[in-house]
């Protein structure tokens, strides 16, 4: 950072009380299997899973029950054994309440044996692989980014292959308040982590890579060096404790400097960004056979009785989850799904576990804070806080304008959301939701002028084959007109030499 | 509790956490700050000064309620809690001639809070600082009011009016004794040089001319006269972050810095630096009034900006205009250029170059951290 931009420049980023102890240290505590999972079938960014199963039919663990549809989408497979009982809607973990098809399975206890038809083959040695049939069995392991974000994993592998990316960062930061299943995951599997991490830069054909962890967890940056020291290409990076730092384009630029440049990919910076759940993942898979059917994740929250990590199955519900954690000692203020800052406020409990789930937060009526906001004053903290060097302020006044498009002009599309502006906000105006619904705002609009312009192009379409149509009958009666007078022209030429021949004839005669 | 029956009235946007930090808050620090200076002006100019501030503190606090009252605000109470219309009012009085009758400030602080702020759409919309629209109205509108100084009479001190003398003088019913009137170091200034006087020979003229004064003991506005007590509060606002130092360096670099130059190649005709520092609304406006969130560049560079173009500002007006004080003019002016400001001291937004093109894929900033 340049002395101009350091005495001008802004201290992005915010510090927020991490509250991630003691959930952190506590032991991992595996969840038994719930009588019925709910398995929803679009887990991941992209176009849904399309469901290869069908009611009635048993299905083993680890079966995949729903195969990848289109260029961005992965499979999902049973999290256990037993029977589809039904493929239908059920209530989503989304604020809009709209239903998500899922996949519900009766579990029957019976356990099949690991990596069952679904998953790829185990393999001793995946160096000797070829990069792309990696990609291929990490696609059919369906592994997706476990940072929250989830992106199928295999097209970041392949594409990251085809850029030529030269760096492989791994997120270790876990910048979110209250979560630590990654730090649990590399405290207790670093090995695999670090396995998960060279099978990566075998498939990306990347040099090198760092692994950021934030500062504030030394036994997992200890852990991680100890796995990683045999590796020379594996680098454990302790970077500082800042939200968010885990934000891939922050990330990023604290590791190698590089910064992504606006509305590319970070391949286009040379670097890609996995997190250590995707890692671990990746490892299961190939070395294993084993798909993607389980995550840890973080309960925590005043309202949660026992803090911890759990290994819970994809498809639980939140409910389920809490209950086995130890149950709720108040009606929490707020449910959360995923970090404090980004995370979603659940409506109920009854929503399943994705596979990209990090956290189940349950907050006390005194951890949140719902004051009235009050008019935005220009102390411009929000400014200072933003990691993307935006003005919120300014973004929302647009925006409380309607003038929607305006805020989209100053900076709306490189919001990554991150909450930081109205963590800080003193006036409490919310501007994250501000932000969100502009944003709804203009994809409506968006919509609403594609179909315009589609129906402007049909009716275009329709005018010139009328026009087309028109030209063509007129041609036609012409044509046909200028037959008729043509024909009328030959028979009456055609009279007149008769008329002229029998005139002949009677000369003849009368000659 | 059974996590099954957990029922959320509705959803909540993210974050789901606050910082803490309260618009109050701020406004209570710079009240703090305030508060030495502002007791070193009763000290200094005597009970008068007191009433005056009290009158227009009042006034402003109810202006703010009437306003809100008639906008059909529920809870005009809850508004008056932010501090703000108080904080107004205790700047504009901070500016007031120490012996000015009570209806200056009355008025005074229906200028601020009604139209310099209610009218814009209240707290946060206002164009310009309040307190020095009000100022700058009240002086064009009562030039004589605002142009009476009092001679420094320290409360204990015998001249010094007493209780019932100071309400006289309050309620304007008593004009400040001739004997006590004295003039300000800018006023005399500007008035020496208007007659074509040389400012080097007319301060070595004896008793009549004001000194400079590093305590503050000198004539001037109620809260304008400690240079120390006001840098002190200054440097608590910054220190515990309300302000930032941007616009402080940058108005007090603004007048000093030419000020030192003109001085340096003709003493005769301008002040110098250290005039110019302890006189006027200068401390005050650099540490109190530039600093205001509202009326103010947002990034740290405009504001800055800000401060230096109001420094140069009242350097000019002390020095050349026809006014022997210019802060609330150069505020003022600076006030109108602020969204100029702002628009071309916009950050740099991650992944984009200054004009706000996309970087160069492949390019690296050369930034690390
Ligand atoms: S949510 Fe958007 S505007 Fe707010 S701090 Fe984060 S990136 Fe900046
Ligand atoms: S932090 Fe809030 S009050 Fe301050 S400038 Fe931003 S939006 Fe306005």
């Amino acid at each position: 950072m340049g002395l101009m931009e350091k005495c001008f420049g802004f201290s992005w980023g915010v510090h927020p009380a991490d509250h991630k102890r003691p959930a952190a240290d506590a032991p991992v505590r595996v969840m038994p299997m719930p009588e019925r999972l709910f398995v929803p079938l679009a887990q991941h960014l992209g176009a849904p899973a399309l469901p290869a199963v069908l009611a009635g039919q048993k299905v083993k663990k680890g079966e995949r029950i729903a195969n990848p549809q289109g260029a961005v989408s992965a499979a999902i497979h049973a999290p256990a054994a037993g029977v589809v009982t039904a493929i239908g809607e059920i209530p989503a973990p989304h604020p809009s309440g709209l239903p998500v098809l899922a996949v519900t399975i009766e579990v029957d206890g019976e356990e099949a044996c690991d990596g069952a038809d679904g998953g790829p083959p185990p393999c001793d040695d995946p160096f000797a692989l070829d990069p792309a049939e990696i990609g291929r069995r990490v696609a059919q392991a369906g592994v997706v980014g476990m940072g929250g974000a989830a992106f199928p994993s295999a097209l970041k592998l392949s594409s990251s292959k085809k850029a030529g990316v030269e760096t492989l960062i791994i997120n270790g930061g876990e910048c979110e308040p209250y979560l630590s299943c990654d730090d649990r995951l590399m405290r207790d599997e670093a090995p695999a982590i670090v396995d998960g991490i060279r099978i990566m830069l075998h498939a990306t054909g990347a040099r090198e890579a760092l692994v950021g962890i934030e500062r504030n967890k030394p036994e997992a940056i200890a852990a991680m060096r100890e796995a990683a020291r045999a590796h020379g290409d594996v680098t454990i990076r302790p970077i500082p404790v800042r939200y968010p730092m885990g934000s891939e384009k922050q990330l990023a630029l604290t590791l190698t400097g590089r910064e992504i440049p606006a509305g590319r990919l970070p391949a286009d910076a040379g670097v890609v960004v996995h997190n250590v759940g995707t890692a671990k993942a990746v490892s299961e898979a190939i070395r294993h056979g084993r798909p993607l059917i389980s995550r840890l994740v973080t309960v925590n929250g005043g309202a949660a009785r026992a803090p911890g990590n759990i290994l819970a199955p994809v498809g639980a519900l939140v409910a389920d989850v809490l209950a086995f954690a130890g149950g709720l000692k108040e009606e929490p203020a707020r449910l959360i799904m995923g970090g404090l800052m980004m995370g979603m406020s659940l409506p109920h409990a009854r929503v399943p576990l994705v596979k990209g789930t990090s956290g189940i937060l349950a907050l006390s009526a005194a951890e949140v804070d719902d004051r009235a906001p009050d008019p935005c004053i220009r102390c411009a903290s929000c400014a200072r806080a933003c990691p993307m060097g935006l003005l919120p302020l300014e973004m929302a006044r647009h925006i409380a304008a309607d003038d929607f498009a305006g805020a989209a002009g100053r900076g709306l599309k490189d919001c990554i959301a991150c909450g930081c502006c109205a963590y800080v906000c003193p006036s409490r105006i919310p501007l994250v939701q501000y932000f969100a619904h502009a944003r709804g705002r203009l994809a409506a609009e968006e919509r609403a002028r594609l179909r315009l312009d589609a129906t402007r192009k049909m009716a275009q379409a329709k005018s010139a084959r009328l026009a087309a149509e028109a030209r063509e009958k007129a041609e036609a009666a012409a044509r046909r007109k200028a037959e008729r007078a043509a024909a009328a022209a030959k028979a009456k030429a055609a009279a007149e030499a008769e008329a002229a021949a029998s005139e002949e004839a009677r000369a003849l005669v009368d000659a | 509790m059974n996590p099954i029956a957990y029922q959320a009235g509705r959803t909540y946007a993210s974050p789901h956490a606050h910082g803490g930090g309260k618009g109050a808050r701020a406004m209570f620090f710079v009240q703090l700050a305030l508060a030495p200076a502002t007791l070193f002006g009763f000290w200094l100019y005597g009970w008068p000064a007191f009433f005056l501030w009290l009158v227009t503190i009042l006034s402003a606090l109810f202006f703010e309620f009437t306003c809100l009252r008639l906008m059909g605000n529920k809870t005009p109470g809850r508004v008056l809690c932010d501090g703000s219309a108080l904080l107004t009012g205790w700047l504009l009085a901070m500016t007031l001639p120490p012996w000015a009758p009570w209806w200056i400030g009355f008025i005074g602080a229906f200028i601020a809070i009604v139209i310099g702020k209610q009218v814009f759409g209240g707290l946060g919309q206002n164009v310009f600082n309040p307190a020095m629209a009000a100022r700058v109205a009240l002086l064009i509108s009562f030039p004589l009011q605002l142009t009476t100084w009092v001679a420094p009479l320290p409360l204990a001190a015998p001249p010094s009016p007493g209780w019932l003398e100071s309400l006289h003088i309050a309620l304007g019913q008593a004009a400040p004794p001739d004997a006590m009137t004295s003039a300000s170091l800018l006023g005399y200034a500007r008035s020496e040089l208007a007659r074509g006087a040389d400012l080097l020979q007319a301060f070595a003229a004896g008793q009549a001319a004001p000194r400079i004064s590093w305590l503050g003991v000198r004539a001037g506005s109620l809260g304008e006269s400690s240079a120390p007590l006001l840098a002190l509060g200054g440097l608590f606002l910054l220190a515990s972050g309300v302000i930032r130092w941007h616009a402080p360096a940058g108005m007090l670099a603004g007048v000093l810095v030419p000020a030192f130059i003109a001085h340096a190649a003709a003493p005769g005709a301008y002040l110098d630096a250290q005039a110019h520092l302890l006189s006027g609304a200068l401390l005050l406006g650099a540490f109190f009034i530039a600093t205001d969130y509202v009326t103010t560049p947002i990034t740290g560079a405009g504001r800055f900006i800000f401060g230096l173009g109001a420094g140069i500002m009242t350097w000019i007006i002390r020095s050349l205009g026809g006014y022997p004080e210019g802060v609330a003019f150069a505020i003022l002016f600076m006030n109108a250029l602020t969204p100029l400001i702002d628009r071309c001291t916009r950050p740099r937004v991650f992944g984009r170059t200054r004009a706000g093109e996309a970087l160069e894929a492949g390019a690296s900033s050369g930034e690390s951290a």
